[in-house]
């Protein structure tokens, strides 16, 4: 078994937990924060993004016991009380999602794309998300909401919203 | 994924007696092949070595003007770095199209070329750039390194720490990904470097990345992409599967090395 203390979503935690548990059945089994999802198990459909330490990883490929004391943000941590986090807002105002099942992954992606691309100082252009969101699969092949959403969010995302990361 | 002790030193020696005392110990560095691995029980090791927080083995460094990349190094970070880009940008560029962002914050250069999958990039930057493995025991040349497919010159007891690279003087990137995974189909890194023209291919060999003389020599007479048009690829030893026969995969040799060199004149 492996100790482990995590800060999920601004809250630190101690748990036990055997030390292959992937970092996906970690927050939806041990913590039953199911809003991070599994599509594929398999690292290709990017359902199940989080953050650690501020980066987007696939949490289905990460054991647990390696984040031990790092930070871990889900879908869940990303909203301020009732107000949507603007990536989320943005996904609701562009509707792009359809089933919803890739949306929490998308929306993850989609944040860490912003971010990094305003700490570069580079253009976050239509092509260059598409690019991006190489590593998320939408099976209702709603991209192209998702592609405008993220242009827009992009252009609502302060600095303030990116420090609450 | 069966039960596995995970474990995560501080020091290299204290990885080294975990592995030495492990039934079947392997090294993790990202994880982003291993895990899926054993997620499917083609591996089950019975310990894992997590080395990523080893002091040193994680950054990029200049020293005496080669680029010295730690083993525990993502491929965003080299990506990302300033040095990289400045020294060699050809290697950047490759990090920067290695399987998708998460994976690139996950994913590690020595993980990468340890594994010596034949559709992985890194492999044919350290050959193509005649690049120094460096371990806890020695330094590995790149022509010595990689000794077939998944495997490499790599000893019982032995991590490598770094990878060293001195820049070329011009270089470039091109590969072919599979439209579904997004892995080499063909990748050919030509690089012109003080020993000469070097060029290395991914993705096609059975036995893994490998040199192609042929193009070295034409390359090296002219640093042209029309010299790459007279140079025939045979298709013996090329991988041959579901997405395209080695036929196909010896063209496509071609088709990369052009790119690669256009892309290295700029």
């Amino acid at each position: 078994m492996a100790d482990i203390t995590v800060t999920v979503n601004g809250k630190a935690m101690r748990r036990s937990v055997p030390d292959h548990t992937l970092l996906s059945e970690f927050l939806r089994e041990t913590l039953r924060l199911t809003g991070t999802h599994v599509g594929c198990d398999t690292s290709q459909c990017g359902a199940c993004v989080v953050h650690v330490d501020g980066r987007a990883v696939k949490s289905c490929t990460t054991l647990a016991a390696s984040v031990d004391g790092a930070a871990v943000t889900t879908i869940e941590g990303i909203a301020s009380g009732s107000d949507l986090h603007p990536m989320q807002a943005a996904f609701n105002d562009h509707h792009g999602l359809q089933c919803g099942f890739c949306t929490p992954g998308m929306i993850m992606s989609g944040i860490d794309m912003v971010n990094r691309y305003k700490a570069e100082g580079r253009a976050l252009t239509p092509d260059a998300i598409r690019h991006e969101l190489e590593g998320n699969i939408c099976r209702c092949t709603g991209y192209h909401n998702i592609v405008k959403a993220i242009e827009d969010a992009a252009g609502r995302m302060t600095s303030m919203a990116t420090a609450a990361e | 994924m069966y039960d596995v002790h995970y474990h995560r030193p501080a020091t290299l020696d204290d990885a080294l007696n975990l592995l030495a005392g492990a039934d079947d110990g392997k090294i993790l560095s990202g994880g982003q092949t291993l895990l899926p691995t054993m997620k499917q029980h083609l591996a089950a090791p019975t310990d894992l070595v997590d080395v990523r927080r080893i002091p040193g083995m994680r950054g990029i460094k200049v020293e005496g003007g080669h680029l010295v990349i730690g083993a525990a190094t993502t491929h965003a970070e080299v990506a990302g770095s300033a040095e990289v880009r400045q020294d060699i940008p050809s290697l950047a560029s490759l990090a920067s199209g290695i399987g998708d962002p998460a994976v690139r914050h996950m994913g590690t250069i020595g993980g990468s070329i340890a594994n010596h999958d034949p559709a992985a990039d890194y492999p044919s930057a350290v050959l193509a750039l005649n690049g120094i493995v460096v371990t806890n025991r020695r330094q590995i040349a790149a022509d010595d390194f990689f000794t077939g497919l998944f495997s490499t010159a790599l000893e019982e007891g032995e991590i490598i720490t770094a990878v060293r690279f001195a820049p070329p003087k011009r270089g470039a990137y091109a590969k072919f990904p599979n439209p579904a995974s997004r892995y080499a189909m063909v990748g050919v890194y030509v690089a012109d470097t003080a020993s000469g023209v070097r060029v290395a291919v991914t993705g096609a060999g059975e036995n893994g990345v490998f040199r192609h003389g042929a193009l070295e020599a034409a390359l090296g007479r002219s640093f042209t992409p029309a010299a790459v048009e007279g140079v025939a690829t045979p298709a013996a030893g090329l991988l041959s599967d579901i997405h395209g026969d080695a036929a196909y995969r010896a063209h496509l040799v071609g088709v990369m090395a052009k790119r690669a060199v256009a892309a290295a004149l700029g």
